[in-house]
């Protein structure tokens, strides 16, 4: 690292080094520890971004320190020690293929066990893994011709980094504008510090020819922990965003809070499904991956569509509302969710649909399971604004204890201010009934199979509305997360 | 900040009046509410603070109430206001002081003592402040503060004669006052009996009823309780009760709430003992610019234990409704079954409904369910009608008084379902649906 | 009966629901190829044998033994039993919700032949038995592609256990009230694949509170079972006797109180 000299911002020196106005050394791959303003710069700097998006980042981070010290949010059902943001360090170099391991063999063999458990294929478990691609092996190959694919239909699909530099008229004009950065405390922190994601843009009348998926991104294994993330469907279009899988994601930063924004144009469709399944702390609930995401799509346009998917298994807390603002007439919201917990983890989860416009209608069905001693709360709101003549609602959260040890919660918040609303809800919570089980025991299936299978049926509703190859591969993900907790 | 202290002083000022001819045994626990009072203040604070997340208590916080003073009323007034029946003991408060009893003529062993006394047996003083919790909560620590007259049922073991206590709290509506009601039930083992619990008011000035009840069910004792909120649309009224039910014990609840200024029932019930079960029915009706916040919780602790809660609400004109309330399972509390449901007829686009029922489950052998609606009614219903003849505006009172009835009906008391069904129901806004 | 060991052997069998004795000393044996009839009034235990039998949890054995091909039961897991071709068709089936029909009964079938050291069916192979079972009981192809038994009426939840009855070919069937609800038609198709399954290598055990169904399914040996024991056995011709007399005539010649 090269010397470093306080420089006053003001007499601007116009040495290579300094011009940014920050005071180390640029060529550096890792940014000290901590949160100040020079490592925002930093970071706006490495990614050589505009003077705009250094000056949004900037805000961004001025309202975050505005908000003092305690600023964080502690309402949430989700009990974690205090966060140092001090100790954190918020710019780390993409690896190169130097530091990827050679083979499997170097890969931590219980991430390997759960490979094999969920049967993905070997190619797929080096990539998964980070480990360096063969030129000749398929998967490159086939990287390659689903690139070609998006290029011909017109669908922009990279980094937002990339994005911020081949198309910056796009990016400024969406970028926080469903979540802007003073949305709440970890929006406004990724706003400041966030370093990749994923940016797409289906132009009028498409119909995007494959599934979205992270997996295809270039650095997907070794993305970071405030990831940003928009997708924008012009009129007409359709899209279907895949994120996660099935893999245990064992991140290295415990902290991920990641933004997602989502804005579907006239008579466009988002459908965004998410698998997740990251380290959740061992068996005595220590080390996991907080993942406190902000996600939010607005329904621009009318006739509009966003749907969202989850089915969160992992982390050692899940605390996010994936929602919808119901903007244009007509416009749809959709969320499905599975939310299963084991051992200590916590999960406090939901939705908000905002109805705006006329005639909207939202959906929620929720499912969570609870095991070991977890606790999980289904946390939702539902607004029906006084201009949303017409607005429908109908949401259903059921929750499954499995063991006398955890909890299983439900908070709706239902704010209804138009009369020709309607608006149901409905909750209900309950164990694996012993009739039920015995009932498949009966038939020759093991107590273990049995539960997984009823639970399986629990959740059927919302692994239906996964796209198909997610759908196997959740249900899959369902026995093994429910491995240990009958019998 | 200067006219808040001025309110304060007010409180000061009458608490140092009442101290001083109140009876010895309550001075303890008066004192030490006060204290608690003056430390945390009303819960004016909205963020963070999930309990009166959607109900704003400045407009009772900014204003000096002086405590009211007793005025003699006239039985035959009070008959038009507030539910009567010679048969039942018939309890006659004026602005939070005791006028008299009209015993009824049905022979009682249940007994009936007035907190204000000075010689009270310990038996009967040991219960107060035995479940109404006022730590966190400056309404309920001002009512302990100020407890002065206030009605102590207690009903012995076995009592079974179907006796109905009638109590009235009339608030006359001196302008700026505040008067406190506080009643102590006791039941004791097999005993059933019924209570009315009255909150009605006369004038339109600017008023402020603050309102404690606490309840005991006895074992395999059954209490069939009813209350009335009704004041005018100047008077603020928070309203608590506290519920303690032992073993296969069994408590009914159904109130009634026509819209105050600002009004608010918080009930807690603490499903304590095995076996033990609640079913609360709730009807509020909101119009103008009123304000209801129903705040229902129910604690399950031990095993195979029965809840039930059943609120509808008809919102009109700018008024706003408020149902929340958690239903707790703790972890020993298996075998449990929970329904909770919240109901809600819009008929204005100006009124608003918010409602949070919560959930908490510990216990994983337990059914456990809630629901929630709000909207209009459907229009295929009102065309049913209207094929069979009958217009709009006869549909759509049919469809309220349908949607209301379906409360008042579970009132057991012939006398009082006949007088909710007359004064809550032809109350109701007329109204046409636009279909 | 012969005195070759029998497919199942219950011996002075005691048992209790919910602290409450209901089984006062269980004496009963049946063989391959016969069919035995357990009658009685409501509560007198007959359901409660035939959980027992099966390995309901919430049943529990307070003495006695069940011995099932020469070992006893008492200590096996109800899936092992099953596996080792014991079947109960429930008097309540149960609802499994997003629990798809076809998938349940391809894991029990495969269940079993895996214990029996086969393959698990080919699906083509599963298709066309469960076709040809579904046919047999006359069900409509629908309700096979639905979740289990959700919304079945009654009589197609019972159609639905003789399927599966048929589908898994067990050696010993306990059918629990079985014609409890059904019309005349139902109770004719459900009796026809009970028939069908009878055969010299398999044991039926039909619990029923009527008579009816034994003019459908004719029983080798019928028991009348009183407060938990079981006062007489004779032929079908016993089952005659009881429809014309009732179960009082039975307290008469057996000396027990009979509630009806």
């Amino acid at each position: 690292m090269a010397d470093q000299k306080v420089i006053s911002r003001q007499t601007g020196v116009e040495d290579t080094q300094y011009k940014w106005g920050f005071e180390f050394d640029i060529e550096s791959d890792v940014a000290p520890k901590g949160l100040n303003e020079d490592i925002v710069r930093f970071i706006s700097a490495k990614k050589k971004e505009p003077d705009w998006l250094l000056e949004w980042r900037l805000k961004a981070f001025a309202h975050w320190v505005n908000q003092g010290d305690d600023a964080s949010p502690k309402w949430a059902k989700v009990k974690f020690e205090d966060i140092d943001f001090q100790d954190i360090i918020y710019y780390a170099a993409p690896k190169s293929s130097d530091d990827a391991p050679k083979s499997l063999d170097e890969v931590d063999p219980e991430i390997l066990e759960a490979f094999d458990k969920l049967g993905i294929p070997l190619d797929e478990q080096k990539k998964l893994s980070g480990v360096a691609v063969d030129a000749i092996l398929d998967s490159v190959s086939v990287a390659t011709t689903y690139k070609d694919m998006l290029k011909e239909a017109g669908v922009i699909f990279c980094p937002i980094s990339e994005a911020v530099q081949k198309y910056p008229d796009l990016v400024q004009k969406y970028l926080g504008s469903v979540v802007p950065y003073s949305d709440n405390f970890y929006a406004t922190l990724n706003s400041a510090v966030f370093s990749d994601g994923s940016f797409c843009y289906v132009p009028p009348g498409v119909r995007c020819p494959i599934e979205l998926m992270t997996y295809f991104r270039i650095n997907e294994a070794n993305s970071g922990q405030f990831e940003r993330t928009l997708i924008i469907a012009d009129e007409g279009s359709y899209v279907s965003y895949l994120e996660g899988c099935t893999a245990p994601m064992r991140k290295t930063h415990q902290l991920h809070a990641a933004v997602v924004e989502l804005v579907a144009l006239k008579d466009a469709e988002i459908k965004y499904s998410t698998l997740q399944n990251w380290y959740p702390g061992d068996k005595n609930g220590e080390g996991g991956v907080y993942n406190f995401v902000t996600k939010r799509g607005a329904a621009r346009g009318e006739n509009s569509k966003i749907s969202w998917t989850q089915v969160e298994t992992g982390s050692a807390i899940t605390w996010k509302y994936p929602s919808v603002i119901l903007q244009g007439d007509n416009s749809v919201g959709e969320f499905y969710s599975v939310a299963l917990v084991n051992n200590y983890q916590q999960a406090d989860t939901g939705t908000k649909m905002i109805h705006i416009g006329k005639n909207t209608k939202s959906t929620i069905i929720a499912k969570g399971i609870s095991a070991g001693k977890a606790e999980n709360t289904y946390r939702g709101q539902v607004s029906i604004l006084p201009g949303a003549d017409n607005a429908r609602n109908f949401t259903q959260c059921d929750s499954l204890l499995i063991g006398d040890e955890c909890g299983a919660h439900t908070v709706p918040y239902i704010e209804v201010r138009n009369p020709t609303a309607k608006m149901g809800h409905e909750a209900t919570t309950s164990k694996v009934n012993d009739d039920q089980l015995f009932y498949l025991q009966q038939r020759g299936i093991d107590l273990e199979e049995s539960n997984y299978m009823i639970i399986n049926g629990f959740c059927r509703g919302i692994f239906k509305e996964l796209p198909f190859e997610f759908a196997m591969e959740a249900s899959q993900l369902l026995r093994v997360s429910l491995e240990g907790t009958v019998g | 900040m200067q006219e808040a202290s001025l309110v304060l002083n007010k409180y000061e000022e009458d608490f140092d009046n009442l101290s001083s001819i109140s009876p010895v045994w309550s001075s303890n626990l008066r004192n030490k509410a006060m204290d608690t009072f003056r430390e945390i203040g009303f819960p004016l604070r909205r963020k963070g603070n999930e309990k009166w997340k959607y109900t704003n208590a400045r407009p009772i916080a900014d204003i000096e109430y002086s405590s009211a003073k007793f005025e003699e009323i006239d039985l035959d007034d009070i008959k038009l206001i507030a539910p009567w029946h010679e048969s039942w003991i018939n309890l006659l408060f004026v602005n939070g002081h005791y006028q008299e009893t009209f015993p009824g003529n049905l022979p009682t062993n249940v007994q009936i003592s007035n907190m204000a006394s000075n010689d009270l047996a310990a038996n009967l003083t040991s219960n107060i402040g035995g479940i109404m919790d006022y730590s966190d909560d400056g309404f309920a620590a001002l009512n302990t503060a100020f407890m002065s007259d206030g009605p102590i049922i207690t009903v012995p073991e076995g009592e079974n004669a179907g006796i109905v206590v009638n109590l009235i709290f009339f608030n006359q509506g001196l302008s700026d006052t505040v008067n406190y009601p506080r009643v102590l039930i006791t039941t004791e083992g097999n005993s059933i009996v019924s209570v009315i619990e009255n909150y009605v008011g006369g004038s339109s000035d600017r008023t402020f009823t603050n309102s404690v009840s606490e309840i005991y069910v006895g074992e395999n004792a059954t209490v069939n309780h009813y209350r009335l909120m009704d004041e005018t649309d100047d008077t603020h009224d928070v309203g608590y009760g506290r519920v303690r039910i032992d073993t296969n014990g069994t408590f009914n609840s159904r109130s009634f709430f026509r819209g105050s200024g600002i009004g608010r029932y918080d009930l807690n019930v603490s499903v304590e003992g095995e076996n033990a079960s609640c079913d609360l029915q709730g009807l509020y009706f909101t119009n103008g610019h009123q304000h209801m916040d129903n705040f229902i919780n129910i604690d399950h602790v031990r095993p195979n234990g029965q809840s039930n809660l059943f609120y509808k609400g008809i919102l009109a004109g700018r008024s706003r409704a408020v149902f929340g309330g958690t239903v707790l399972v703790r972890k020993e509390a298996q075998k449990t079954d929970s329904i909770q449901s919240d109901k809600n007829l819009i008929l204005s686009p100006h009124a608003e409904v918010d409602s949070k029922p919560a959930l908490f489950i510990y216990a994983d052998d337990v059914k456990c369910a809630h629901g929630a609606t709000a909207g209009n009614i459907d229009a295929d219903t009102v065309f049913y009608m209207r094929s069979r003849g009958i217009d709009l505006e006869a549909a759509s009172r049919l469809i309220i008084y349908g949607f209301a009835g379906e409360v008042i009906d579970k009132v057991e008391i012939p006398e009082l379902r006949s007088y909710l069904a007359e004064s809550f129901l032809t109350s109701l806004p007329s109204h046409k649906f636009e279909f | 009966m012969s005195n070759s060991e029998k497919l199942i052997e219950i011996k002075n069998l005691h048992a209790s629901v919910a602290e409450t004795e209901i089984l006062k000393g269980i004496n009963l044996s049946i063989d391959e190829g016969e069919v035995h009839a357990i009658m009685g009034p409501n509560g007198s235990g007959k359901s409660t044998l035939a959980n027992v039998i099966a390995g309901r949890p919430g049943y529990k054995v307070n003495s006695g033994d069940i011995v099932y091909r020469g070992s006893s039961i008492l200590e096996v897991a109800p899936e092992i039993r099953a596996r080792a071709g014991i079947f109960l068709a429930f008097q309540y089936p149960v609802e499994l919700p997003g629990v798809r029909t076809w998938q349940f009964l391809k894991a029990a079938i495969d269940a079993i032949r895996k214990e029996n050291g086969q393959e698990e069916l080919k699906i083509r192979d599963f298709d066309k038995l469960l076709e040809e079972k579904r046919q047999l009981v006359q069900m409509d192809p629908d309700l096979v592609r639905r979740s289990v038994n959700e919304g079945f009426s009654g009589g197609e939840k019972k159609r639905n256990e003789i399927l599966q009855l048929a589908l898994l070919d067990p050696s010993l069937a306990l059918l629990d009230e079985t014609d409890s609800g059904l019309d005349i038609d139902a109770l004719r198709i459900v009796s026809h694949g009970v028939n069908i399954f009878k055969g010299p290598e398999k044991a039926i055990l039909i619990v029923t509170h009527y008579q009816r169904i034994l003019d459908y399914i004719t029983p080798d040996y019928v028991h009348v079972l009183v407060d938990g024991e079981i006062v007489r056995s004779g032929d079908s011709g016993l089952a005659m006797e009881l429809e014309e007399k009732g179960y009082d005539w039975v307290k008469d010649t057996a000396g027990k109180e009979v509630t009806p």
